[in-house]
């Protein structure tokens, strides 16, 4: 019952932040100065002539009174109607359908290395203090890095200099996609690089996370006692590293956001046919459009991972399950 | 809190050696921004000017030139000058060095509007969350949470395409109204704590009007976490405007470390491996956050005893 309530509360959240997204997404576009309707239409070679823009404005519903524009803008964002890209010429539900199987390929598998490995790194850090004084410098370093620089290091260094791995695109140029060998060896090879450059960087936030996590966990009154009782030291290291596991599930749902800004710039350098390519190309092209549609998919992704790292946590943490069968 | 005891976590944290090595290797960059110009005869753009007549007239470099590149420009008028590339030139022959100074220059500014902008907005939102209570924090509150979730970058691209003319000042302004959430949480539980200490009970039997009570009372108590935040605000402003500017979304009418960074991706760079034209913007932008990080550790250490580990 208790659980019940709160992923109630859970959905209510999402679902309020949801409808924030979308409504900003709708009004920003109104907010801002300049005509967007005549940017596209002189972006697109023609001259804009006040009728074609007024043509643009009846075909988009922009004459109409704000109220209706705004459900019109729920009604067909449910018939999954985003609009249409002139940039790519095509719908952008369907361009957006092409490019995020490619997001979630190097991401999440990038997400969950970098997390397993960088809280395993950490613990070692937390509590070796020798180990500790050579790698804490290295995992703030590595930290600090702006991914799309390390990507271009990789690119410059792995790719350019040494010429083992291909840098640019996610399968070679004369390859069409399909399920045959020479195609998943090629996206595999031209997978490994934006993946590595994602995975290393993140390894270090995380690493971090966990040594401090650690540290605080080992002095905390509980091991103190345990340390009195004569237990062995791994059974000390084991009670402190399931309590500080926990801040790092949460840790996951706040640090998704940079991550994915992380690897929208990152695609970028690897021209990965992603959605970071979309963003770009939407943003420098003027193709509203494509962009808010972008944006729209980023935020419903990043909402649903959320929801998902709360359902987990609620699983894994007995005080969160405790707190609210009691209140 | 009295004004010695201040000046005694001052003196703290200049003995603490995380703190030494951040505030150490920041102040390096900053004071290369200042007069890293002196250096060179170049112009913001890299470009070699000369007055002729109250016109300046550019002239270009050599395209492409390795770091301490020695090279004879010619000018408009045929004066022939020696100049020297410290960190050679790009595609289109002009100077690195200058571009990474006044980039440099660009982004630092940028980040420290950006960063106060957003500490302001999180310092009022968090106080007055947690000080009022109730449902103004329970509003307050979902809408911090909302922003925290929505990933700033995307929300930030989405506002900068809108924008034609792009200035330091706009894009300072735009990361700054996206970056308050973390601070505004950060303030809320610390005023939380303090609320119902004494000396708040006592002003407020003394009469004093809430907003008074909030910002002679409470914030003073929590200066060290507000600062902390702030670097957090910085480092995550450099962050964002190298991430836009990387985009294609930055100041138009200025360099910037992400700006030259784009550049040399639009211009295959790590192709040719022309590696001085990408590798010292990264390196700086890498290098003041990991200071920005030891300052906030060092920091820590100071405000709170338990953390020092000698």
């Amino acid at each position: 019952m208790g659980f019940r309530r709160y992923m109630v509360r859970k959905v209510v959240v999402y679902g309020i932040t949801f409808v924030f997204a979308v409504t900003l997404n709708w009004l920003l576009p109104r907010l801002m100065p300049g005509n967007p309707i005549e940017a596209m239409v002189s972006r697109s070679g023609g001259a804009a002539s006040s009728q074609l823009i007024k043509f643009y404005e009846e075909v988009y519903g922009l004459n109409q009174p704000m109220w209706k524009q705004f459900l019109n803008f729920w009604v067909n964002l449910f018939h999954g109607d985003l609009g249409y890209s002139m940039l790519y010429n095509a719908p952008v539900s369907s361009i957006i359908k092409h490019a995020l199987p490619y997001d979630i390929a190097i991401l999440l598998p990038a997400i969950v290395l970098s997390w397993l490995v960088g809280n395993w790194l950490g613990a070692i850090a937390g509590k070796n203090k020798k180990y500790d004084r050579y790698t804490m410098p290295l995992f703030y370093f590595l930290a600090s890095m702006p991914y799309f620089w390390f990507a271009m290091i990789l690119v410059y260094v792995v790719g350019v200099k040494l010429g083992w791995l291909p840098y640019s695109g996610a399968y070679a140029p004369d390859l069409v996609p399909s399920l045959s060998w020479t195609f998943i060896k090629s996206f595999l090879s031209h997978w490994i690089l934006p993946f590595l450059s994602l995975f290393i960087v993140m390894i270090g936030s995380w690493a971090i996370g966990m040594r401090n996590m650690i540290i605080y966990e080992l002095e905390a009154d509980y091991v103190r006692y345990l340390e009195a009782l004569g237990a062995s030291e791994k059974l000390m290291t084991k009670h402190a590293y399931r309590n500080a596991i926990l801040p790092q599930v949460t840790g996951l749902a706040l640090q998704l956001g940079m991550m994915v800004a992380g690897a929208i710039a990152t695609e970028i350098v690897f021209n990965y046919p992603g959605i970071g390519v979309l963003i770009m190309n939407a943003a420098l092209n003027q193709d509203y459009f494509l962009l808010q549609g972008a944006f729209l998919i980023v935020v419903i992704s990043v909402l649903a991972a959320n929801f998902l790292i709360d359902i987990v946590y609620a699983f894994i943490d007995p005080r969160v399950r405790a707190s609210y069968t009691e209140g | 809190m009295a004004r010695e005891s201040r000046l005694a976590l001052v003196r703290i944290a200049f003995r603490n050696r995380k703190f030494q090595f951040g505030f150490g290797l920041l102040a390096f960059f900053v004071i290369f921004a200042l007069i890293g110009p002196l250096f060179t005869p170049f112009a913001w753009n890299g470009l070699y000017y000369e007055n002729v007549g109250g016109i300046k007239i550019a002239s270009y470099g050599g395209k492409t030139l390795p770091p301490m590149s020695h090279e004879v420009i010619t000018t408009y008028t045929g004066k022939k000058v020696e100049v020297l590339h410290i960190l050679g030139t790009n595609i289109n022959g002009q100077d690195l060095y200058a571009r990474l100074v006044y980039g440099l220059r660009t982004s630092l500014w940028i980040a420290l509007l950006a960063a106060a902008i957003g500490t302001v907005l999180g310092i009022t939102i968090g106080l007055v969350a947690g000080y009022k209570g109730g449902w103004t924090d329970e509003l307050l509150m979902m809408f911090t949470n909302i922003m925290l979730v929505i990933p700033s970058i995307v929300l930030l691209v989405l506002i900068a395409a809108y924008l034609s003319a792009r200035t330091p000042g706009i894009q300072a302004l735009i990361i700054g109204l996206t970056g308050w959430p973390w601070v505004a949480r950060a303030v809320r539980s610390q005023t939380l704590s303090l609320k119902n200490r004494e000396f708040v009970h006592l002003a407020k039997l003394a009469g004093l009007s809430d907003l008074r009570i909030i910002f002679t009372e409470v914030m003073p108590n929590m200066v060290s976490y507000i600062f902390m935040a702030g670097i957090l605000q910085f480092s995550g402003a450099i962050l964002a405007s190298a991430t836009l500017d990387f985009i294609g979304l930055g100041p138009t009418t200025m360099v910037s470390l992400g700006n030259i960074l784009q550049r040399a991706i639009a211009y295959n760079a790590l192709q040719f491996g022309w590696w001085w034209w990408f590798i010292p913007p990264g390196l700086i932008i890498t290098l003041i956050i990991t200071a920005l990080f030891f300052i906030n550790i060092g920091l820590e250490e100071v405000f709170n005893p338990r953390l020092r580990r000698e």
